[in-house]
């Protein structure tokens, strides 16, 4: 091995091409390596939403700056660009039980930060034209957007190499032997610092350095239909969280809401199931009445991580110097890139904007084999 | 219910296969697109529609009566959208018998199951995108034998036919019995191509004969055959009026074109069955035994789904893929039919003529830079070569950068080109890119049609994340 990196970071999507791209800035020799190509997993086939109506209270704070990152990601990502547009977001309630969700969890985010106003049924469709009636109460959030995900291997690519980060793809990492040297399929790769970015797959990284951190896996559907004239405007979801609704400029309608599919670690997405399928394009044309005229022409699975307490991992890895981790973020594309900023912050030995998420209250047991 | 085996697609390999599993006393669903059985080459009439039957409609009409004879469930216009089933299964759990979701010819959803699938998925086309293919006016091949076959209908009063393979000669010999002109017939293979073919066409002297009769129908009419050479551009305003090969432009109001067939996988794809990339099967094929299973238990394929043989040599591949799953459903076989030497025959010309229709990368290297090749999403040569340098490395990963291939075809127009421009790009092999990920629907399906009648409170909205 010929070169040692101040750090490796391990898992190229949004994160960890965050956390190796604002290190790269801070100074570091830099290496990017996944297993496969970059922001083809979660990153880049999530639903793109930009919203605080389904981001979790926590993490509300987070979300705000990383939605200001999107808007502006040209700016800091060397010209690369993921079309994020602004918009506003309703969060709708049909029924009494909804209603009351809705009101208790507007609320709380709004005490954690995001402008979120409550509207009764005329008003939400004075915002969104496209809305069907009997809406009872809905949470408009004037700060709300999407982007388009599957752009965000493409926009990150060139800021990296502008950077001077080595990016490795189809490169997978076996094992992690010392302080720190990667077995990979391209041969060992040396690095004073390693960073686990790896998604759902951080459990098995954790495993790597003697880690039992137990990571539950998701597998989300989504449904986008042809393009169509224009059906909305905004960023729509019920106050249940299991819908989310935009149209793109190109007019696609894209339905995501995190119904589940079939898919686990090892196989990855398998399969989309019928029946939610079904249940999930029924919710989007239950609010979207004009979505009736859409046809489906494509659905698919992303996976998608969560802890223990369905907080994120983000911090240093407790007992091993120099070894961190980042992951796990509840709607982690929306928070993600800056998230990765700021856990790059700390590791250059800056003081984070925003508090990390330390790992330590996940880890019962732990034998360490380093 | 749960069928026996389920058979997707009714043209001959797939009425084939159907009708001998039903024989075999399996209780056999088969599912078809189309009004009737029969596939693009043995397809029926439209209802009350009257043509004097050729001998591929004859062929065609003893498969439909074996077909409707043998007791299996025919389920003729109906669109397959989803699947399930089978490997599709949450992690640990067995496999489960496959699932078909469609919309019947009423519209109405229904689903099937069945222990055993069947694909006889047959091929959709491959145009070699060039400037102007995608004027009206400009259509493909197989859909102009769809026009001229089924319903007696010319595709334009002056014809330019153009491409690769028998259906070239096939579709001018027909146009000009229907009355109408072809400008000129343009095949991309070259006499040399033609003559190193014959051997294995002398094994099938009918379909020799029938090549002559049309050539020489052609040289009566005094249409130029251009041997060894492409479309340069379709050229019109809004609509095409003339064809250019190289300096020759060639007045058209219509241009029937088609570089091959492409064994549609969409199906084998979605069930994880591994595939493998030969040119001469016509692309990517699952990977089948040497008794049409594929990778995927009690899932096998047949026809040209699984590989272009021509439809003379598909009943007999699916009555083999019919035989072999009642086999490991653990039927008795004493009706199995044996094969003869004609199907070898079959198969040989059929091979031969595969090759003929081979993607011809040549082609693709002279597509210029400003022609789109994905035409649901305007993607041209040069985006899909600056994504190439930009780091686009895969097929999946080209989609990511361009959306080629993200439209309602899905890439079954642009697939083949798309990824042999990337290939070339790279500097690696089409099999080196992997194939687009297989997922629902197979067809784009019109939400009303799937949404039924329900109310919001019977939708089985699952508890909600934490906050």
């Amino acid at each position: 091995m010929s070169t040692r990196f101040d750090a490796a970071v391990i898992g190229a999507g949004v994160m960890g091409c965050a956390t190796a791209l604002f290190l790269a800035r801070g100074g570091m020799r830099v290496a990017l390596l996944d297993r496969g190509e970059i922001c083809r997993e979660a990153s880049g086939v999530n639903a793109g939403t930009l919203t605080m109506q389904m981001t979790r209270a926590a993490l509300i704070p987070y979300a705000l700056h990383a939605h200001d990152m999107w808007m502006n990601m040209p700016a800091w990502c060397a010209g690369g660009d993921v079309l994020a547009t602004a918009c506003p977001g309703l969060s709708v309630a049909f029924t009494d039980a909804e209603a009351a969700m809705l009101e208790e969890r507007a609320r709380i985010r709004r005490e954690a930060g995001a402008p979120i106003e409550l509207i009764d049924g005329r008003a939400a469709q004075a915002i969104e034209p496209g809305l069907a009636d009997g809406v009872k109460l809905a949470g408009h959030c004037p700060i709300d957007g999407f982007a388009s995900a599957y752009l965000t291997g493409r926009a990150f690519r060139a800021a990296l190499q502008e950077a001077g980060v080595t990016l490795m793809e189809a490169t997978p990492v076996r094992g992690i032997d010392g302080r720190f040297v990667l077995d990979t399929s391209a041969g060992a790769v040396a690095a004073q610092r390693v960073v686990l970015a790896g998604g759902v797959w951080l459990q098995d990284m954790a495993a790597w350095l003697g880690v039992t951190l137990p990571i539950k896996v998701l597998i989300n559907q989504l449904v986008v239909t042809e393009r169509m004239p224009p059906v909305m405007r905004t960023v729509l979801g019920v106050a249940s969280g299991l819908l989310s609704l935009k149209q793109y400029a190109n007019g696609t309608v894209l339905i995501g809401g995190g119904w589940q599919g079939i898919g686990d670690r090892a196989r990855g997405g398998v399969a989309v199931r019928s029946e939610n399928f079904l249940g999930n394009v029924r919710l989007a044309a239950h609010t979207v009445p004009a979505l009736r005229q859409a046809r489906v022409v494509r659905s698919w699975l992303g996976l998608e991580a969560e802890t223990a307490d369905a907080l994120p991992a983000i911090g240093p890895i407790p007992g091993i110097d120099d070894a961190w981790i980042i992951g796990s973020v509840h709607s982690g594309y929306t928070s993600g890139p800056y998230m990765g900023r700021i856990l790059a912050q700390a590791i250059l030995g800056e003081a984070p904007e925003l508090p990390l998420f330390p790992i330590d209250r996940l880890l019962h047991q732990r034998s360490n084999s380093a | 219910m749960i069928f026996d085996v389920a058979v997707l697609g009714g043209g001959p390999a797939g009425m084939a296969a159907a009708t001998e599993a039903a024989r075999g006393g399996a209780r056999v669903v088969l599912l078809e697109e189309s009004p009737a059985p029969g596939g693009q080459v043995y397809r029926a009439p439209p209802a009350g529609f009257e043509m004097k039957p050729d001998r591929d409609r004859q062929e065609g009409d003893a498969l439909r009566a074996a077909l409707a004879a043998s007791g299996a469930d025919i389920r003729i216009g109906c669109r397959v959208w989803g699947l399930g089933g089978g490997p599709l299964v949450p992690e640990g759990q067995p496999d489960a018998s496959f699932s078909l979701s469609a919309l019947g010819s009423d519209g109405a959803p229904f689903t099937v199951q069945a222990r055993a699938l069947i694909l006889c998925c047959g091929t959709h086309e491959r145009i070699i995108p060039f400037p102007g293919w995608t004027l009206p006016g400009v259509i493909g091949l197989a859909a102009a034998t769809i026009l001229l076959k089924a319903q007696g209908m010319l595709p334009g009063q002056r014809v330019v036919v153009a491409g690769a393979g028998p259906l070239l000669y096939a579709v001018a010999a027909k146009i000009l019995a229907g009355g109408g002109s072809v400008a000129a017939v343009i095949d991309a293979a070259t006499s040399g191509e033609w003559l190193r073919a014959l051997p294995a066409l002398s094994a099938r002297p009918d379909l020799l004969a029938q090549g002559a009769v049309w050539r020489a129908r052609l040289l009566a009419a005094r249409v130029p055959v251009l041997a060894g050479a492409q479309v340069t551009a379709a050229e019109g305003d809004k609509v095409l009026s003339s064809v250019r090969v190289g300096n020759r432009v060639f007045q058209a109001d219509a241009l029937c074109i088609g570089h091959g067939l492409v064994p549609a996988t969409e199906a084998s794809r979605t069930y994880r069955a591994r595939h493998a990339h030969r040119p001469e099967d016509g692309g990517w094929v699952p990977v089948l035994d040497t008794a049409q299973r594929t990778s995927v238990p009690f899932l096998y394929a047949a026809g040209d789904g699984a590989g272009v043989r021509g439809a003379a040599a598909a009943p007999a591949a699916g009555r083999f893929a019919a035989h072999t799953a009642l086999h490991d459903l653990g039927f008795s076989l004493e009706h199995a039919s044996k094969e003869d030497a004609a199907l070898e025959r079959a198969r040989r010309t059929g091979a031969a003529m595969a090759r003929m229709m081979a993607l011809r990368p040549a082609m693709v290297a002279a597509i210029p830079a400003e022609t789109i090749i994905c035409r649901c999403e305007g993607v041209t040569r040069s985006e899909i070569e600056i994504a190439a340098a930009a780091g686009a490395n895969t097929i999946n990963q080209l989609k990511h950068f361009t959306r080629c291939g993200m439209g309602p075809c899905q890439g079954r127009m642009c697939g083949e080109a798309a990824g042999a421009l990337l290939a070339a790009a790279r500097g690696v092999g089409v099999a080196d890119l992997g194939f687009a990920t297989g997922r629902i629907p197979l067809r784009p399906v019109p939400m009303a049609s799937i949404l039924g009648d329900f109310d919001y409170a019977d939708i089985p909205v699952p508890a909600p994340a934490p906050i």
